[in-house]
């Protein structure tokens, strides 16, 4: 798990602005948090998204503008996507627990403007080096993201940091 | 340094000072999980074998079934099943089915001054009216809280608020969120600690500044905080708790410049028009569109308060639209039955629910049908929130809600209160 969050790729799906979480998984299938039944319903109230997601070749790169993630603070908005094939999102700005939620579960998530990327490009993200280069030629310096950050990224999710946690508790 | 935000994060990450940007692992008083966010955190908590970290003496954690409440389904009913069993092994505070909405709750004498509160829903900011930092978290984070008692945050950029004037009558705290959020947008306030001040508060009573906090995150904001005063002071004693005399220090300089400036005696109904709560509308705007399903609940406008402006308005009347009202906690239901509240609300032909989040979510109890128009008091009218994505959700005040109920219309409240200034409950 460790070095390949550092370098993920993904072919572009376009979302715009304000995508909020009710849209990327509808209360009505909350009662249950298997990763295939949510990921079998991302996107279902947006007939526009899901269609060109499910022909999006995977991995997907999620490309939104401003404020992806807005509203509620259900992590399953983040194993539907993950469980439908989306190895990173791409966004001008996040909401704030989206954000969280994608790096407790290892989504890369990355803040970057791609305004000229279009749906299908192929979209490499390198962590580490800061860049996100597109098929097309597009290239961006990402906001580098802070260390504390990128461990819980490189550990794989938060759970992992706990089963750590919990494992020296139970050793002393 | 000033931040009523910076200043608690500081005092709880055991740092003489933090910086806005700045990362910090913080010390939590209360975690709370629901029926939607806590299976999962009890999930991590047992894949990552932590579930034996959780116990009282490390952190308070408050255990709330009011998403599915009363459960609707096999699998509602086993998650509180299992939500319960966890709370009695592990020691934590369980608000079993019917008890409220957790924000209703926790603000009823449990979240204190100065606390630094995480909660598994997005609304968990609402107890910065009692002058506390409160966020919302995911299902992960809760897990970690519960069991390390601590979680890192990256400190607020603060953004304040200056509020002058008084509200005039119609008008609530429910228009004073949705103007703030008309002037800042869906990200306005993005990663924020939007901060009040001003001579104005003295004015604006507790459960409207429980809704106002609550909205802000509809603008992005991490944590709303309310400064310490008399009126949160007489709050807190009015739900058992006595105050204690550090909580005094919790105010702001209130000579310093403010981002956004509110004059209240400006503020009229204001309603948010479908898709997003930040599409903030003039009432008379939309005057006669016609209304299917009027909602009056939820933990912005739940309260006692909220449901006497109901009944202001519909006293002695009877309503044209279908309306379903949802007090926010059983004490909100008591009190609307010893105060006759409840009693004026079934004359009118109101139809009452479980206390608990109700319809709000959109999973139960209430929801619209295809293109049905709907008023209601909560928070978000995303699509396909309160109903299929057809359904047209509006956010607004009791008083326009209450007036939308009676003329089955979008309609001003101020001219029907005007009418019935004589009526007492
Ligand atoms: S009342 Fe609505 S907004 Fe509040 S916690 Fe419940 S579902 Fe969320």
């Amino acid at each position: 798990m460790g070095v390949s969050v550092m370098r993920v790729r993904g072919y572009a799906l376009i979302v715009g602005n304000d995508v909020d979480t009710d849209t990327i998984i509808p209360a009505r299938y909350l009662h249950r948090s298997e990763p295939e039944w949510l990921g079998e319903h991302v996107f279902d109230d947006a007939p526009g998204i899901k269609g060109r997601l499910n022909t999006t070749p995977k991995p997907v790169a999620i490309v939104a503008g401003d404020g992806f993630g807005y509203g509620s603070s259900r992590e399953h908005a983040v194993v539907a996507l993950k469980a439908a094939g989306v190895a990173v999102v791409v966004a001008k700005s996040f909401h704030r627990i989206f954000y969280r939620n994608a790096i407790n579960n290892g989504l890369p998530v990355v803040e970057a403007d791609l305004v000229e990327v279009r749906d299908c490009e192929l979209v490499l993200v390198d962590l580490a080096g800061g860049t996100i280069t597109a098929s097309s030629g597009c290239t961006r310096r990402i906001k580098p993201i802070p260390p504390q950050i990128l461990e819980i990224l490189e550990c794989g999710g938060l759970k992992e940091v706990l089963r750590k946690l919990a494992s020296e508790h139970h050793r002393t | 340094m000033d931040s009523l935000a910076l200043r608690i994060l500081a005092k709880h990450s055991g740092a003489s000072a933090v910086e806005p940007g700045e990362i910090v692992y913080a010390r939590v008083d209360k975690v709370m999980i629901n029926d939607v966010t806590g299976p999962m955190a009890l999930s991590v908590l047992a894949d990552a074998g932590a579930e034996d970290l959780v116990n009282p003496d490390k952190v308070e954690v408050h255990v709330v079934m009011d998403h599915y409440s009363p459960p609707h389904n096999w699998d509602s009913a086993n998650a509180h099943r299992r939500l319960r069993d966890f709370s009695r092994k592990y020691g934590c505070v369980l608000h079993d089915v019917g008890s409220g909405v957790a924000h209703q709750l926790l603000a009823e004498g449990i979240v204190k001054p100065g606390d630094l509160v995480v909660g598994a829903d997005s609304h968990t900011l609402t107890y910065g009216a009692l002058s506390s930092f409160a966020t919302g978290i995911g299902s992960s984070e809760a897990a970690y809280a519960m069991a390390a008692g601590e979680l890192w945050f990256k400190a607020p950029e603060p953004l304040y608020v200056e509020v002058r004037g008084r509200f005039h009558t119609g008008v609530t705290g429910k228009d004073l969120a949705l103007h703030l959020l008309k002037v800042l947008g869906p990200v306005g306030a993005l990663y924020r600690s939007v901060e009040f001040v001003g001579n104005g508060l003295r004015h604006v009573n507790m459960p409207d500044r429980l809704t106002v906090a609550n909205m802000m995150v509809e603008a992005g904001a991490k944590t709303a905080i309310f400064p310490y005063d008399d009126v949160i002071e007489y709050w807190l004693r009015m739900h058992g708790v006595l105050p204690e005399r550090m909580w005094r220090e919790l105010t702001l300089d209130p000579g310093r410049p403010a981002d956004i400036e509110v004059d209240l005696s400006e503020l009229e109904p204001l309603i948010a028009e479908p898709p997003m709560p930040t599409r903030v509308r003039h009432v008379t705007d939309l005057e006669g569109t016609e209304v299917d399903l009027v909602f009056v609940g939820s933990c912005t406008n739940g309260r006692y308060e909220d449901m006497v402006a109901l009944a202001r308005v519909l006293k002695g009347r009877k309503v044209r639209a279908r309306l379903i009202v949802i007090p926010a906690s059983v004490r909100v239901l008591k009190q609307m039955v010893s105060e006759g509240v409840l009693n004026t609300l079934l004359e009118a032909g109101a139809v009452i629910g479980v206390p608990g989040c109700g319809p709000c979510f959109g999973a139960h109890m209430g929801v619209a049908g295809n293109s049905e128009v709907v008023v209601s008091t909560v928070n978000r009218n995303f699509p396909g929130r309160a109903g299929p994505p057809t359904a047209k959700v509006y956010l607004a005040s009791p008083y326009t809600a209450a007036a939308a109920a009676l003329t089955g219309r979008i309609t001003d409240p101020r001219p029907l209160l005007a009418e019935h200034e004589w009526v007492c409950l």
